[in-house]
């Protein structure tokens, strides 16, 4: 049995694989912001079963109490019971975040693998993409609401838009590195079609830098859904979300500080966690490595 | 041959290993990466250590800089010491001063390990600054002169170009002016000439044994080419699994080896001399290629952009069950036509005509169905298989999309295992699970899976080892005898060349210099180029596999 080839730089390849099994070793930071991120996902999702007030219900008798046994954080200006707003908006925001990412990975994925196959559709597509990148991407998103009507689908649409530049840029990288793989030119030869040779060969080695780059995304979406809130640019008022609630807040914020903090503090550990397991995931999938591994 | 017979007991022993082990830590139960190694080099010798890959030559080299990766290799035995001190009780900062002034370095690849944003004057300052204060005009000077002795034309200009500015062989004089400027005792060189072209390589071996002699320098040579090895080498250390297992100077150990492997290893190195002629069976040509030209860049929107013209004029033909060599350096435009042919790229002008039809200007769709006629094996087979698949998924691949039923083409998958060495089995592994040699193997069988006409060879045995490399050429031989495919087979090696091919075709800046039966061509070449090609290979005087100089017929 013949050993491993390469007579090359073998001193290269020992270091490369005696290192792998470090990647592996989780530090407590992501196992704590994995926690947090489910803990947050499961409050909010199941808010409906354990909630005690309406987040809609407007009590004129009980505005901008302080947090108390039966409202836990306390009411905003229409009396209505912040704890349960809180939760119910975290709903709207993580649909939203996880909404935008789906949907920009998803179309950024098909306009990046067919950028980085055809060379012709490459000059059209990328002239399309860095036009959209000039555009800054909260004048974008605001453009596209004030047109399109404040939903929670529009808002999506309108966070994805932005979005979708840098992860057609990312697959199209991969896509223009892998092509040139002897694999993907014997697929070629082997008389393998177009669309095969896209989906079977080429897309799976966007899935590592896409996963990571869904997380980022995803956590981006969940400010910018909060910053067009704020703007009153977001979802209508009617429906809470983490934004609106805090720009409702904002007026009465001396009186009431816990209108803003709460909200605010929810959003900040959903973002910080997301972004670690972000940056952890991609520690793991770095494709440098990868490829050692494979 | 006249081979290198120096005596060397009177000079000083400069590099002395004495038991060397190397272990991955923690792990008793494993066998040791380095197992008792020993070897002695003294002023002005020259040591090769030659061994397939995986046999701990870097790792000894690498021990002996003191360059082993932390945690992941540890010295778990013996000596190594340098002109009297043992390095292996140096602490870092002095180890580091060794390394410095008293050894130094040539890796393999000479663009990575220059600094591509700094100028190579500048690199090669670099290394004096690090040693003594000496006044920057002084230091100039210093370099200059040293850019001088390793015959770099017009030094003022290479003082000031960028690594990305010179030719792989400048670049390798660069890396050798760095590694004796400081005149040390010891150079260890990394397979300094592989990524080279064969003309290229032998004046950077003359450039080393010549300031070699001038400086008393020990060389420890690492190398699997035994070629080089002849030319070059006072003393031999031939490494398996980690262990010496024979060392004699160099005569004494190509006319008459000791132990087993040594002579396997010599067995396994080609032989110049061509294949006996074999009589063409038929006439059918199925691959056929006229004045094909290929242009690379060229057009532009704006302006009309000068192209590179890669090829030029080729043409040539294969009949049915023969084998034709396309041979060339780097930048000869030998890939180039293998591409072409395979329309991997589009030719600028020129037919191509496999089994019979014309395919030079068809489109991507009407392609298809003529695919199936030509197939390639590629270079590295750690890149040609998707590592994603299990073998069999990328042996049907082809078969799948000409109709074969799944089941059906996974039965024949089955037997060209088989035919190519492998267990059935294999289909359900991953390539990972193979070695290079095994994994060019599988590649060939999902070539061969097509049952196609004509098979392609870009560089197929160029990244294996010479054991291996001759298991490959055989199966490829073996292949075409059952099949009837008629090879196209692109090398830079005249060795492996003159093993398979019954033509040859010399190719040089994209033009075709010479094409004739191979007896012919390596025998009497005619054109200077091809005359160059074959003085250039080293140790072409000698024949490895019968331990005598090469008896010409």
């Amino acid at each position: 049995m013949d050993k491993a080839v390469q007579p090359a730089s073998s001193s290269q390849w020992l270091l490369g694989a005696l290192s792998l099994p470090h990647r592996w070793r989780l530090g407590i930071g992501p196992i704590i912001a994995a926690l947090l991120l489910l803990a947050i996902i499961l409050a909010t999702l199941l808010a409906p079963l354990y909630v005690s007030h309406d987040p809609l219900a407007m009590q004129a008798t009980k505005r901008l109490q302080p947090p108390s046994s039966e409202h836990l954080l306390g009411t905003d200006p229409f009396g209505r019971d912040m704890f349960s707003r809180v939760m119910y908006g975290g709903r709207v925001s993580l649909l939203i975040g996880v909404g935008a990412a789906l949907v920009s990975v998803a179309l950024g994925l098909f306009i990046g693998l067919i950028a980085g196959f055809f060379r012709t559709a490459d000059a059209i597509i990328m002239r399309v993409m860095d036009s959209l990148m000039a555009i800054p991407a909260i004048l974008l998103a605001i453009a596209l609401v004030a047109l399109s009507g404040a939903s929670i689908g529009s808002v999506i649409i309108a966070i994805t838009i932005p979005e979708i530049p840098r992860v057609v840029r990312l697959v199209r990288s991969v896509v223009l590195s892998a092509r040139e793989e002897p694999y993907v030119e014997a697929a070629m030869a082997l008389g393998s079609s177009m669309p095969k040779i896209l989906i079977q060969h080429l897309m799976p080695n966007t899935m590592a830098p896409l996963i990571v780059q869904g997380t980022y995304i995803c956590a981006s979406a969940i400010l910018i859904e909060a910053i067009l809130s704020f703007l009153g640019a977001g979802v209508s008022t009617e429906i809470p979300t983490w934004g609106n609630i805090m720009a409702e807040g904002r007026n009465y914020f001396q009186i009431n500080p816990g209108l803003i903090f709460w909200p605010g503090l929810m959003l900040s550990l959903c973002i910080l966690s997301i972004n670690l397991i972000g940056d952890t995931a991609r520690d793991m999938l770095d494709p440098r490595l990868k490829k050692r591994e494979a | 041959m006249k081979f290198k017979s120096r005596d060397f007991t009177a000079s000083k022993v400069v590099l002395d290993v004495r038991d060397l082990s190397v272990r991955l830590p923690n792990q008793p139960q494993l066998r040791p990466i380095l197992d008792g190694v020993s070897l002695q080099i003294r002023a002005g010798e020259t040591a090769c250590l030659v061994g397939e890959s995986g046999s701990g030559k870097s790792v000894t080299s690498l021990a002996v800089m003191g360059l082993l990766p932390k945690d992941a290799l540890r010295v778990t035995g013996g000596s190594i010491t340098l002109s009297g001190r043992n390095l292996l009780q140096l602490s870092q900062k002095e180890m580091r001063e060794a390394r410095a002034c008293n050894m130094a370095v040539i890796f393999q690849e000479p663009m990575t390990a220059l600094n591509p944003v700094m100028r190579v004057g500048d690199q090669i300052e670099e290394v004096l600054k690090v040693h003594g204060d000496m006044p920057q005009k002084e230091r100039q000077q210093r370099v200059l002169a040293i850019m001088e002795q390793v015959h770099l034309p017009n030094v003022r200009r290479i003082y000031a170009s960028y690594p990305h500015q010179l030719s792989g062989g400048q670049r390798q004089r660069i890396m050798i002016a760095m590694a004796l400027i400081l005149e040390p005792e010891l150079l260890i060189a990394d397979e300094p000439t592989t990524a080279l072209d064969v003309t290229t390589q032998g004046q950077i071996l003359k450039l080393i044994a010549e300031l070699q002699e001038k400086q008393d320098t020990a060389v420890l040579f690492i190398t699997h080419d035994m070629g080089v090895v002849a030319e070059i080498a006072d003393s031999v250390h031939v490494m398996k699994d980690g262990q010496v297992v024979e060392q004699a100077p160099v005569e004494r150990l190509l006319r008459q080896p000791r132990e087993d492997y040594t002579r396997k290893l010599l067995q396994a190195v080609p032989s110049l001399v061509p294949r006996q002629l074999r009589p063409a069976k038929q006439d059918e040509k199925v691959l056929q290629v006229r004045e094909l030209k290929k242009i690379y860049g060229g057009g532009g929107f704006f302006r009309r952009a000068e192209g590179t013209l890669a090829a030029e004029d080729v043409s040539f033909a294969i009949p049915r069950g023969r084998t034709l060599g396309i041979v060339g350096e780097s930048g000869s435009g030998k890939s180039t036509v293998a591409r072409c042919v395979m329309r991997l790229i589009d030719p600028t002008e020129g037919q191509i005509l496999v089994a019979g039809s014309e395919i030079a200007r068809l489109s991507r769709q009407a392609l298809r169905p003529h695919r199936r006629h030509i197939q390639i094996v590629f270079q590295d087979p750690f890149r040609s298989l998707n590592p994603r698949w299990k073998v069999g998924r990328s042996l049907i691949e082809g078969p799948v999309n000409y109709g074969t039923p799944r089941q059906e083409a996974l039965r024949q998958a089955g037997d060209l295992m088989e035919l190519v060495g492998l267990p059935r089995d294999a289909l359900d592994r991953y390539p990972h699970q193979f070695s290079g040699g095994q994994r060019q193997r599988i590649a060939i069988a999902r070539a061969v899976a097509m049952k196609p006409d004509v098979l392609v060879a870009d560089e197929a045995v160029s990244a294996l080892d010479v054991s291996i490399q001759a298991q490959v050429l055989e199966l490829l031989a073996d292949i075409q005898e059952k099949l009837g495919v008629a090879i196209l087979f692109i090398t830079h090696d005249l060795r492996v060349a003159a093993q398979i091919c019954d033509d040859i075709l010399v190719m040089q800046n994209g033009k075709i210099v010479e094409y004739g039966s191979a007896s012919e061509v390596l025998a009497n070449p005619r054109h200077d180029y091809t005359r160059a090609l074959t003085e250039a290979a080293p140790g072409r005087g000698w024949d490895f596999a019968n331990f005598r100089e090469l008896q010409l017929a």
